[in-house]
């Protein structure tokens, strides 16, 4: 067995056909797939691409659905942050229940959380027949498509801030305080230095899964033309009318975005790993 | 206790003391707790509630009839089948890219880990659509397929390709980290005693990984069976033939058929509760990475 960019002799078995497979297993479901849609929308008239892209109807999705990520994404570093928080620092009746539940979005179809939003936030609904007499109307707006997508995004940053949280090391908190630091400057100066690049890895985290977000979203959506359609969505219509150009174009720009995203995760960690060292 | 000027000392001089409650941290804890649990009641288990409060509305009779529709019986069957393909698959595939990642250096090994996690980045849609553009009609292999009498997209195949597609990270994702924190040196003890490398990874590799890879199949499958977007895609929902289960549900759901939507919907928040509990009953295993 030859141990290929191996340092070191190692005697376990098994590295070429493991990689081997891997490779090719990973070419076949992901990258040949991934690079029929890049060179199909390659392969457009370039003014025809622009045309897709650039259309009134596309850029009013881009708008929505990049709006209700960030705000949903903002939200969640808010909520999220006092979830870990309450999580790590705080004993109360239900902890162990509470943290299990908080990876439900994981694990619950996106087609089962949309309809049940859609239903309780509808004007009779459990939670929307008390906004509606205040004239907030959730279902079939802007406002309902952030709910969703906030709802999907929680457990990103409630686990990316988590660990950090507990990295905290206590006894400079001590230290601090004992030396008349304030409890907003204990938070303000210790805490949140050391979680900020786990808070921001999950806010990225939350905005890309967002973005790209479907079943949550389309129930409760309404999916009014120019108002509530996110750009998912455009991508189905176009295949309904068998424009497998248009819907490449749109899905090139939504996989670009993905890229970009995934990009900002690792250089968000990189730092993040880079600050913890420094911090030792 | 003395007066209201004796108290208000005592709390000032308790409050200079690290790591003692005085009433504003007693505050702030609460309203923390409060706020956190509230925010977590509407949007997680209100939803959740909202499920077999529906799926229930007109008692059990009407909720265990609508199982006896026909389209709603054949996208069960399509949704296990679905499930009993991609998640072997997958299994293997996770086991295999953990090894070889986690058991050997060699360049380039950070862009597999990279490559192998692209799928979750991926809009659902996106990962529909770039089956339909290989094996659709104008596709790639289109052409060909035709011409050769096989149907991928809006069939089968496609299905279990796109579910494949959007699943494919769940259990290497686990193993990885977790294969990295165990280390070599049980592997090589038994290697350099004569142990072949089938025997090792059974008798020595598999014990020690198998509460994280029981957790990374069955996230996998949670996620195979209730995939929407991408099969949404592919599936170009077909009665009977191309529809699994999330997609019956939304048919339902359209045709204001709110009990038989809630009840499929009902079937999959059980299997999601379920994972959840046999991920807390992993996690204090041994041999299960603490995230």
């Amino acid at each position: 067995m030859k141990n290929v960019g191996r340092r070191e002799p190692n005697v376990i078995p098994g590295f070429g056909i493991t990689l081997g497979f891997t490779t090719f297993f990973l070419s076949a479901i992901v990258l040949l797939p991934l690079s029929a849609l890049v060179l199909k929308a390659a392969g457009l008239d370039w003014t025809r691409f622009v045309e897709v892209i650039a259309s009134p109807r596309a850029l009013a999705s881009y708008r929505l659905s990049f709006g209700a990520s960030l705000v949903a994404a903002s939200v969640n570093m808010v909520f999220g942050f006092a979830l870990a928080w309450t999580l790590v620092r705080y004993e109360f009746p239900g902890r162990k229940l509470v943290d299990a539940i908080i990876d439900m979005p994981f694990a619950l179809p996106t087609a089962v959380s949309g309809i049940a939003l859609a239903t309780i936030f509808s004007v009779n609904g459990w939670i929307g027949q008390y906004l509606e007499p205040r004239g907030i109307f959730v279902a079939y707006t802007p406002l309902g498509i952030t709910v969703a997508l906030t709802l999907i995004g929680m457990p990103f940053v409630v686990r990316t801030v988590q660990p950090a949280l507990q990295e905290v090391q206590r006894d400079l908190e001590d230290a601090a305080e004992t030396l008349g630091a304030g409890r907003f400057y204990v938070f303000r100066r210790i805490i949140v230095p050391t979680v900020l690049p786990a808070l921001l890895t999950g806010f990225t985290l939350a905005f890309a899964r967002a973005v790209g977000e479907y079943g949550s979203v389309i129930f409760i959506a309404g999916n009014k033309y120019m108002q509530t359609e996110i750009t998912p969505l455009l991508i189905i219509f176009r295949l309904e009318e068998y424009d497998y150009a248009g819907a490449a174009a749109l899905g090139f720009v939504m996989l670009a975005i993905s890229f970009v995203m995934l990009l900002a995760i690792n250089l968000l960690q990189v730092w993040g790993r880079k600050r913890m060292m420094v911090s030792r | 206790m003395g007066g209201p000027s004796s108290h208000a000392d005592v709390a000032a001089e308790l409050a200079t003391r690290p790591g003692h409650t005085n009433l504003r941290s007693t505050l702030v804890r609460w309203l923390l707790i409060t706020v956190s649990l509230t925010f977590l009641g509407a949007l997680l288990a209100a939803p959740l509630a909202a499920v077999f409060a529906m799926a229930l509305e007109q008692g059990w009779a009407a909720y265990f009839s609508s199982f006896s529709d026909e389209a709603t019986r054949a996208s069960i069957r399509l949704t296990l089948t679905t499930a009993a393909i991609v998640v072997p698959l997958n299994t293997v595939f996770g086991i295999t890219a953990a090894w070889c990642i986690a058991k050997f250096e060699f360049r380039g090994k950070s862009i597999l880990i990279t490559l192998i996690d692209l799928p979750l980045a991926v809009s659902p849609v996106v990962s529909g659509l770039i089956y339909v553009l290989l094996f659709g009609l104008n596709g790639w292999f289109g052409a060909w397929l035709q011409d050769h009498d096989i149907s991928v997209v809006y069939a089968l195949p496609g299905i279990v390709l796109a579910t494949m597609f959007v699943t494919f990270p769940y259990v290497a994702r686990e193993l990885i980290p977790l294969m990295q924190q165990l280390g070599n040196d049980e592997e090589e003890a038994a290697i350099t005693l004569g142990a072949g490398g089938w025997f090792t990874f059974f008798r020595v590799t598999l014990p020690r990984i198998r509460w994280g890879l029981i957790y990374g199949v069955i996230l996998c499958n949670a996620r195979a069976m209730g995939e929407f977007g991408a099969v949404s895609v592919v599936s170009g929902n077909v009665r009977n033939i191309t529809m699994t289960m999330p997609l019956q549900i939304e048919a339902l759901y359209n045709e204001y058929n709110m009990v038989g939507a809630f009840a499929v919907a009902s079937v999959l928040s059980l299997l999601a509760v379920a994972t959840l509990i046999i991920k807390t009953l992993v996690e204090g295993r041994a041999g299960y990475r603490r995230r």
